[in-house]
């Protein structure tokens, strides 16, 4: 069964931001990583690309198929997740711990657009 | 609404995550592809494929008329031996790819796919004036299994106790029921099937590159064998998602990916099985001047420099930028760790070591022209 960590943002797209002062690290949740399978590839932006709420800003691969990954939040890219690059599987192993990017918020409030961990293990179970 | 195969109750409750494929609900992985990927690569692996039609052609002009709709020659071949090839448009454009079996003198079993099959029947009766022969579509009787890899051979004679050992590949035979696979319901043989009175029919065929075994039966049968063998726990039930990633890595092609009513067999590098020296048939000669002339898009392999992958329908390009193609199918190979694509180019960029480019989403990434076979087949010959 998947894992949900209390203390995150969630995405009705299955992404997470984990919120440290002006910043936010971005992943997909234990419960994308278990519905996509053995991650095999993830196609990340560059630091310094802006990333905007609701819109695509890389993917996620399994063997079969590639998700797109959709910002939960704006902001500009401060930092990727280069472990993932020789390692996509280490979404598998602990997608909670292994964020995807870090970003420099640029709208907090779009925060309150997001679920708190009750509300997204509702959308899960739907 | 999709079709279930008789096996789809036991996919349920293996736990497999079932998906639409070819109008049937279908396996697509059990645990997970890549493990299933390497069970057939390294032991042994087990498919539902009862998803395959079937359609038996007998009569005093059945092996005039499979000449007649086939690329490849059946002329004169012994009883068992099977053959690859394709039935075509008269411009040469695909209706599907298929096995033919020659169970007997003018008595053929005809292997086809899918998704195709009621173009497929439909395709075929409109051919049939002028022959005398008996076509008797059997998809709805015939449950398939497909039993692949190294240890396929062990599984099929000790598990389910079927002599297969001196089976050539790409050979069959007619089997009797083992005592285990027999029953008391009503199970009727199909029309113009089971010359001998044979219920089964056992190949040493498959779509993985590995050694294996095709085995048809009524749904009874292949329900109590599929049983067996799960039991056995000396097969793993292996989906359709990994049947792709194998078939794929030895390159061998998928009809609607790689063959298609625009792409012809001569496009998709297939020529070995169309057999020009033939008298005739369907498309022969749209074919001829195919491979006389040349094709304007062929089918090659391309592997990228990147781990990025590369999915069918994506534009390939020249290093430049202009769009020469698109990808047929691609995946992060399993077998070898590299990101590899089949895709239909412009013939002048068709050559090994070309340099082009995949466009996968907002990124172009660099690749090489290569042979279309990732990995190195491994049949028992």
């Amino acid at each position: 069964m998947a894992n949900f960590e209390s203390g995150l943002y969630y995405s009705e797209s299955h992404e997470y931001v984990r919120v440290e002062g002006e910043f936010g690290y971005i992943g997909i949740s234990d419960y994308a990583q278990h519905a996509l399978g053995n991650v095999v590839y993830v196609d990340m932006p560059e630091v310094d690309d802006e990333v905007t709420a609701g819109e695509e800003f890389g993917a996620v691969e399994s063997v079969k198929a590639a998700s797109d990954l959709i910002a939960p939040v704006s902001g500009t890219v401060v930092e990727v997740n280069e472990a993932l690059e020789d390692e996509p599987e280490l979404l598998n192993k602990d997608a909670f711990a292994n964020w995807i990017i870090k970003v420099q918020l640029s709208d907090p409030a779009e925060l309150d657009n997001l679920m708190d961990v009750e509300a997204y293990k509702a959308h899960c179970a739907e | 609404m999709e079709k279930k195969t008789c096996l789809y109750d036991r996919h349920v409750k293996l736990g497999a995550h079932m998906s639409p494929f070819g109008g049937f609900i279908m396996p697509i992985q059990y645990t997970n592809i890549t493990d299933e990927h390497n069970a057939v690569r390294q032991h042994c692996g087990v498919f539902d494929v009862s998803h395959m039609g079937e359609v038996r052609i007998t009569g005093p002009d059945a092996e005039r008329y499979v000449q007649h709709i086939f690329t490849n020659d059946v002329a004169g071949a012994p009883v068992g031996q099977i053959y690859y090839g394709m039935m075509c448009y008269p411009n040469g454009g695909t209706v599907d790819d298929l096995l033919v079996y020659k169970m007997g003198e003018n008595d053929f079993f005809l292997v086809i796919n899918a998704a195709n099959i009621d173009k497929d029947v439909a395709w075929m009766l409109e051919q049939k004036e002028g022959f005398d022969i008996n076509l008797d579509h059997q998809s709805d009787y015939y449950g398939q299994l497909a039993v692949q890899g190294p240890e396929a051979e062990a599984v099929v004679e000790e598990v389910l106790g079927l002599p297969c050992k001196e089976l050539k590949f790409y050979t069959a035979a007619p089997l009797q029921l083992p005592p285990w696979g027999e029953s008391n319901s009503a199970n009727p043989l199909p029309l113009g099937g089971g010359r001998e009175g044979a219920p089964l029919i056992i190949s040493r065929t498959g779509y993985t590159g590995e050694d294996g075994f095709e085995i048809y039966g009524s749904h009874d049968f292949t329900q109590k064998a599929w049983d067996k063998l799960i039991e056995s726990d000396r097969c793993k039930p292996c989906g359709l998602g990994c049947r792709d990633t194998l078939r794929f890595e030895v390159g061998l092609p998928l009809y609607g990916d790689e063959l298609s009513a625009d792409i012809s067999p001569i496009m998709a590098g297939l020529g070995i099985f169309v057999k020009l020296d033939k008298a005739e048939f369907i498309g022969k000669e749209a074919l001829a001047e195919q491979k006389a002339n040349g094709v304007a898009q062929k089918l090659v392999g391309i592997e990228l420099a990147d781990k990025a992958i590369p999915r069918h329908g994506y534009a390939v390009l020249t290093p430049e930028g202009e769009v020469i193609g698109e990808v047929t199918t691609g995946y992060h190979c399993l077998s070898v760790d590299k990101s590899v694509c089949m895709a239909l180019v412009k013939t002048e960029y068709a050559k090994l070591g070309t340099e082009l480019a995949v466009q996968i989403r907002k990124k172009v990434f660099p690749g090489t022209v290569v042979k279309k076979k990732f990995y190195d087949k491994h049949y028992k010959k």
